[in-house]
């Protein structure tokens, strides 16, 4: 598969190159947030959400950038820009749509400080995407993302009731859990090479 | 976390140690996790990574508690990110200017230590608050306790999954790696067998005083 | 704003907003003057580093080495990579030995490995129309499998003389590179697969012959202008 193809870069950034399971990105809110389904399913719709809005700007940042040949402002821009393009759909979302605030409200501000955000903005430099790549990468991302975080939130449901020695409750088991996702996961790889 | 103290804090051992076991960042408040998984599949890149953090660490407490009294209330957040971003830009640039391999080798991992939270906490819960002594004895500390952390992971995932440290062969060569160790699956494992150990201690030594109290109650 | 919230803004004690414009536009200034400076003292030495790495890659697949200089290619023309700005083109580095003759040219080439993608540089020769090394810049590959390709000796041999000459309209490759099963290879323009990193040695395959199909019919077009470009 042509690596530069929007279908590969949705693929890698959702199942290959899964930003939780393979990059580390984002496991604050992964350990933090996947106790239960629906607060699960919430995070990971909220977080899709800024993905797409913070990788836009950071295109938008980063043309400018370019632009004036200031590319060493970089890191300070976007998380200037990631930061307040976050409170702004807060306030937009507030105003027109309650329901929808009441639903992603308090997972919004928490999401600011996930390194997910900002890791997308800079991979998504880092490999000079062009606008349409930048949206199927930060798609993928989100969705990735999202199954991560359901799978986990599925699996520690199931053994809240199971008995467990007491060292292993907490995060220790959580984390045995992300590795055991992560190497089936690890599957996935191949996907984009086997058929050539 | 303890309560943090509101009144001005003196420097005493204790400002240092308190990262290094007590409040470790990554073992005990499980914060900045991203780093830690993610370049510590050696020893090499896990010392550059630890330092790199330490140095932003300092020098960002250092800066926030010098201008605590003038940073209003409502916009601390953003100036404490401008600073960290500062010092994290300046870093990556002498990072490049070290080693080219080392940068390759660390990836973009560098530039998210602006969104590494032990960072951004130790601005707001501790150096917004001290002086500038107690504040960076208490980030050297942290940082110290941070860089640890990342070496119990990375000599342990290199010595499994390379058979070296370092480089340096450590196993004979009948000795064959878990390549599992280095690969991401590996960073969950050796965390969460660390997280694993330490809560065994922690609870043995509770069962250890328990056992004393109740020794000395039947005592007397 | 409406009038009952002006009220609550006065009665709420507030920071002057000239006290946060102040710290904020000061501590922006500081951080952009710290930011500048760190900038320029290592801009040098960063340059430097990375063309140390450049040249060492293009020594490693073209032997014997002395200066190189960089083009532009494309089916438009070559270029001087440091002259017009607008030229565009795919980069490739011409070498030349001690007395100024075409050595060889290294150029760059990717494809979807099994991981994720890799970048390879690789040297061509204009005499032999052959490939004359590979250097993987940057993979993912598994380690102890699919990184082999980076340094299994017996894989590296089949670069050491790629058949890769033009057919005879000159407009592609004659027999097109592919990668065989292990242990198969029968023709010079064959590569030889390590088993257990079928995908990771396709993966080369593909991309030098990809790369060879448009690049190496151009770099003969050009031949000449290569070869002066160092006196040039």
């Amino acid at each position: 598969m042509d690596p530069n193809s929007l279908t590969f870069i949705f693929l890698n950034a959702a199942l290959i190159n899964n930003f939780v399971l393979a990059l580390f990105l984002g496991l604050c809110p992964f350990l933090g947030v996947s106790a239960k389904k629906e607060t699960a399913w919430n995070m990971g719709l909220a977080t899709m959400f800024v993905m797409l809005v913070s990788s836009i700007s950071a295109y938008g940042i980063n043309w400018i950038l370019v632009k004036f040949d200031i590319e060493f402002l970089r890191l300070i821009c976007y998380i200037a820009v990631i930061a307040s393009a976050v409170q702004l759909v807060e306030m937009a979302v507030k105003k027109f749509s309650p329901s929808l605030f009441r639903a992603l409200g308090i997972f919004l501000p928490l999401i600011t400080t996930n390194c997910a955000i900002l890791g997308l903005a800079l991979f998504q430099t880092f490999r000079e995407y062009d606008f349409l790549q930048s949206l199927a990468f930060s798609t993928g991302a989100g969705v990735g993302f999202t199954i991560a975080l359901m799978l986990m939130a599925g699996l520690r449901e199931k053994l809240e009731l199971a008995k467990l020695p007491s060292v292993s409750q907490g995060a220790a088991m959580s984390l045995m859990l992300a590795g055991l996702l992560s190497l089936a996961f690890m599957g996935f790889a191949g996907l984009g090479g086997s058929h050539a | 976390m303890s309560a943090l103290p509101n009144q001005q804090e003196t420097v005493t051992l204790d400002t240092f140690m308190r990262g290094l076991w007590e409040e470790n960042p990554v073992f005990v408040m499980l914060l900045g996790l991203c780093p830690v998984l993610a370049v510590t599949n050696s020893t090499m890149n896990a010392i550059a990574m630890g330092l790199a953090t330490l140095f932003v660490l300092v020098a960002s407490s250092t800066l926030v508690s010098l201008l605590r009294k003038m940073i209003p209330k409502q916009v601390r957040i953003a100036t404490y990110i401008i600073i960290i971003a500062t010092f994290v830009t300046i870093v990556d640039y002498v990072i490049q200017a070290i080693s080219l391999d080392l940068y390759n080798a660390l990836g973009a991992f560098i530039q998210l230590i602006v969104v590494n939270c032990v960072i951004l906490g130790r601005a707001e819960a501790y150096a917004s608050k001290q002086k500038v002594g107690a504040a960076i004895v208490n980030a050297v500390g942290m940082g110290v306790g941070f860089t640890i952390a990342l070496l119990c992971l990375g000599t342990v995932r290199e010595l499994l999954g390379a058979g070296t440290i370092l480089g340096f062969q450590i196993f004979s060569n009948n000795f064959e790696p878990w390549v599992v160790m280095i690969l991401p699956p590996g960073g969950f494992f050796v965390l969460g067998a660390w997280l694993l150990l330490f809560e065994y201690l922690k609870q043995r030594k509770e069962q250890k005083l328990l056992a004393a109290e109740g020794a000395t109650a039947n005592g007397s | 704003m409406s009038s009952a919230e002006k009220v609550q803004a006065h009665l709420q004690p507030q920071t002057p907003s000239f006290a946060m414009l102040r710290t904020l536009g000061g501590v922006a200034m500081l951080s952009g003057l710290l930011v500048v400076l760190a900038f320029q003292f290592t801009k040098p030495i960063i340059e430097e580093n990375k063309r140390i790495a450049i040249e060492k890659a293009v020594s490693h697949v073209i032997p014997g080495v002395v200066s190189k200089k960089d083009f532009l290619l494309s089916a438009e023309g070559l270029f001087p990579a440091d002259g017009d700005k607008t030229a565009k083109g795919e980069k490739i580095y011409a070498a030349y030995g001690a007395n100024g003759e075409l050595k060889g040219i290294a150029l760059e080439a990717a494809a979807t490995g099994y991981q994720d993608v890799i970048r390879i540089l690789y040297g061509y020769n204009q005499d032999c129309q052959c490939v004359t090394g590979i250097k993987i810049l940057k993979m993912a590959e598994t380690p102890g499998l699919g990184d082999k390709i980076a340094f299994d000796p017996d894989f590296l041999k089949n670069f050491e003389a790629l058949d890769a000459r033009l057919n005879g309209q000159k407009s592609g490759l004659e027999n097109a590179i592919v990668t065989v099963k292990h242990g198969s290879k029968r023709e010079q323009w064959q590569i030889d697969s390590i088993s257990g990193a079928t995908i990771s040695s396709k993966a080369i395959g593909r991309m030098i012959n990809e790369s060879g199909q448009r690049m190496f019919p151009l770099i003969i077009k050009h031949l000449d202008a290569l070869r002066i470009g160092q006196k040039g």
